[in-house]
């Protein structure tokens, strides 16, 4: 190929099971924001990353779930996640599960290097700006893997400032867990209602029409509080805004 | 092992938590206060985190040390007149300590907060024995008069409103007029030392806790902000000092190093109010003083974590921030975690020194939301600490079968991503069958959510099929 052709940045899309079997539409929108950036997505076949497993203590179901997801998503020039949870564990937990495996750990720093959440990645390796509309205003939750794994809080604040006809207003703690926590909201159920009311009436206090996350566990259990709770606020992953696919229904919403 | 454990029973103890009024005013109430005082104190201090770095150093140092460490520590104790006894156990612990009340005929001992003498169950044994205790720090006195244990590291009454406490305090203390002024913490205060004084002046042992035993100079050094616990070691005939063994540090500079962190992290102060050295007993010539020191070293199960997977535990200063900031902490308070250590410090502890079997929900009971990582002044990876324990239950199968088998069930499947394909297909078109409206208000095996939220219904297919036949003509 001559030089002067530029070949594509080749991106794995990781969708996250959530993403997979629950909202596509969040999958679509990845893909969209990082196509018009220029990138060349691409889907391989694909299942869990391995988190459950591995926070439920299951290490070796962790680690071969990781393996498969290093082949899967190795010969990737990126590799992209719509979620800061599954981000964190492959780029966090992947080399330490293999940690001093001397076939495996090399392979799994090298994928970890390449490895992506989306908004860090528009916003810190592309400098993508996408360019969408949304008339309204936003409140912004920080999940924690996102958030303290990978230090993620100015990069979709900054994204979502430029999206046009958009308000951020913060919420009071938003960097606080809602009490999402993987198995955790099932096997202490009422520990964590008790977490994501606070969560649900802070969202409701700040006044915004709409919540965004970058993590699809914390935004269903979000939603499911608020609408459990009657409150009028309608619940999106931040991709979908950016991707200006905010007509389409949102999180607890009938499909049209 | 003394004090009861209550941890198995966590859900339960949770639920209770939950529904008891009065804890959540008080859990509310103090929430906030903790957070914002740490912050600020933080941002004061540029080098703070070089200083965490520097803290975390050290006591890695000195863990791989520790035997070394306590023998100079014990040479110098002995060298300053004073005595040191090694307690295996916790029953060795309070025999040591009533031996000593029971020489010197003591019929009661002013205490200073210790979470050692909680942990040993001091009070309950040294009270069926005929000696009564009396707590000098206020917050160890209002739940000794309610007849309670700790729920918080540094503040034991933080489950108690004010109110409640104004009523404790007008139905002890008979004696005074019932028309005086209990509105504010200061008037409180003032009462209780009224009351205190008295009475602790007059006991024949001092028993005290140690936020640092120092090898350099065989002194051991507490924080208060009340500086009862000064009185309780200087006025007394013998101070005991009850601690274990990790808290020993090389120098003075050493104990400083970790002063400045300690008051930092835990209020938000630069120093604590008092801040006391005692090393050995009453010298020739000293105006005051114990005649006798005694120092009693607990291990209790801590020389097995040396060299595992939790030594790093061992590197906790007790600030209580982790659990300041911890929202599973926020929502059921510390008693629920059903011993004496609370949050996420003691959901890594207890199991470390009550056993997996005992203390083995706790470390479950998180969502690894991970601030308590954050703000550990020592970098304890707490979250990953909890995450070892998971592992060893998950081994001795020792986890609810029922999330075994859950968990099992999704791992065979997500290892066969072709399998996968097609029955998370399937699945998804099925449950969209029941969420028309968008959500689902009661979910069979998921009642855990259901009962106190919606479940956003999928949109149908899945990514990866629609992904296929977008892709496909192409
Ligand atoms: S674990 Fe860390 S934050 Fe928690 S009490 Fe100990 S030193 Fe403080």
């Amino acid at each position: 190929m001559p030089a002067a052709i530029k070949k594509p940045i080749r991106v794995g899309l990781f969708a996250t099971c959530l993403v997979d079997l629950m909202r596509p539409r969040i999958g679509f929108a990845t893909a969209k924001l990082l196509e018009d950036a220029g990138c060349a997505v691409e889907v391989p076949a694909q299942t869990c990353c391995g988190q459950p497993a591995f926070n439920s203590g299951d290490r070796k179901t962790a680690r071969e779930l990781a393996a498969q997801a290093i082949e899967a998503f190795e010969h990737y020039d990126y590799v992209v996640l719509p979620s800061g949870s599954c981000a964190g564990q492959v780029i966090v937990h992947y080399p330490e599960l293999f940690a001093g495996d001397a076939m495996w750990e090399p392979r799994a720093r090298a994928l970890a290097a390449k490895t992506f959440e989306l908004t860090a990645f528009l916003s810190d390796v592309l400098k993508a700006m996408p360019a969408a509309r949304f008339e309204g205003s936003v409140t912004y939750h920080d999940s924690c893997s996102g958030l303290r794994e990978l230090g993620i809080k100015a990069q979709p604040r900054k994204l979502l400032a430029k999206v046009e006809g958009l308000s951020l207003v913060e919420m009071k703690d938003p960097d606080v867990c809602c009490g999402f926590g993987g198995t955790f909201c099932v096997k202490y159920a009422d520990v964590s209602n008790k977490i994501v009311e606070k969560k649900a009436a802070n969202i409701a206090a700040s006044g915004a029409d709409t919540l965004l996350a970058g993590d699809l566990g914390c935004l269903m259990n979000m939603a499911g509080k608020l609408s459990r709770e009657g409150k009028q606020v309608r619940v999106r992953h931040i991709a979908e805004v950016l991707a200006g696919m905010s007509d389409e229904p949102a999180i607890g919403e009938p499909e049209r | 092992m003394t004090q009861p454990v209550n941890s198995p029973q966590f859900k339960e103890n949770a639920r209770k938590a939950l529904d008891d009024a009065y804890l959540q005013k008080a859990l509310a109430r103090s929430e906030k206060g903790f957070i914002e005082r740490r912050k600020a104190a933080v941002e004061k201090l540029p080098e703070y985190d070089a200083l965490r770095d520097n803290a975390r150093d050290l006591k890695d140092h000195i863990l791989a040390h520790l035997d070394l460490y306590l023998e100079a520590y014990e040479r110098n104790v002995i060298a300053t007149g004073g005595h040191v006894h090694w307690a295996a156990t916790a029953e060795e612990a309070n025999e040591i300590i009533f031996g000593i009340c029971q020489r010197l005929n003591a019929k009661a001992v002013a205490k200073g907060k210790s979470m050692i003498s909680e942990e040993t169950g001091l009070n309950s044994y040294l009270e069926a024995r005929g000696i009564r205790p009396i707590e000098t720090d206020l917050g160890e006195y209002i739940i000794q008069l309610r007849g309670e244990t700790p729920s918080h590291l540094i503040a034991p009454a933080l489950h108690v409103t004010k109110e409640q406490i104004e009523a404790d305090f007008r139905r002890a203390h008979t004696e005074l007029p019932p028309e005086r002024n209990l509105d504010e913490p200061t008037s409180l205060l003032a009462e209780a030392r009224a009351m205190l004084r008295d009475k602790f002046l007059n006991v024949e042992v001092g028993i005290t806790g140690a936020n640092f035993l120092i090898a350099e100079t065989g002194s051991s050094v507490i924080v208060t902000n009340e500086g009862n616990g000064d009185l309780t070691q200087t006025l007394a005939k013998a101070h005991i000092v009850i601690s274990s063994i990790e808290k020993v540090v090389p120098t003075r500079e050493d104990a400083v190093t970790f002063l400045r962190l300690l008051a930092r992290t835990a209020s938000g102060t630069d120093l604590s109010v008092y801040t006391t050295f005692s090393t050995g007993a009453r010298r020739d010539g000293d105006p005051d003083g114990p005649l006798e020191y005694h120092v009693v070293l607990l291990d209790n199960g801590r020389s097995n974590m040396l060299g595992g997977k939790f030594q790093e535990m061992l590197r906790c200063i007790r600030c209580g921030a982790c659990m300041n900031h911890c929202p599973v902490f926020h929502a059921v308070g510390g008693h629920a975690y059903g011993w004496v250590y609370p949050g996420p410090m003691g959901a890594v502890l207890t199991p470390s020194l009550v056993g997996v079997e005992q203390g083995g929900q706790l470390p479950n009971a998180s969502t690894f939301c991970g601030r308590c990582e954050e703000v550990c002044p020592v970098r304890i990876p707490l979250p990953k600490l909890m995450r070892n324990w998971r592992e060893r239950e998950f081994e001795r199968h020792l986890q609810p079968a029922f999330a075994r088998y859950g968990l099992g069930i999704w791992a065979a499947f997500a290892k066969r991503p072709a399998l996968y394909r097609r029955a998370t297909s399937l699945a998804m078109k099925f449950l969209r069958l029941f969420g028309g409206k968008g959500r689902l208000r009661a979910l069979p095996l998921a009642s855990g959510w259901t009962r106190h939220r919606d479940f956003p219904s999928p949109q149908g297919e899945t990514f990866q099929s629609l992904w296929k036949k977008r892709s496909g003509p192409r």
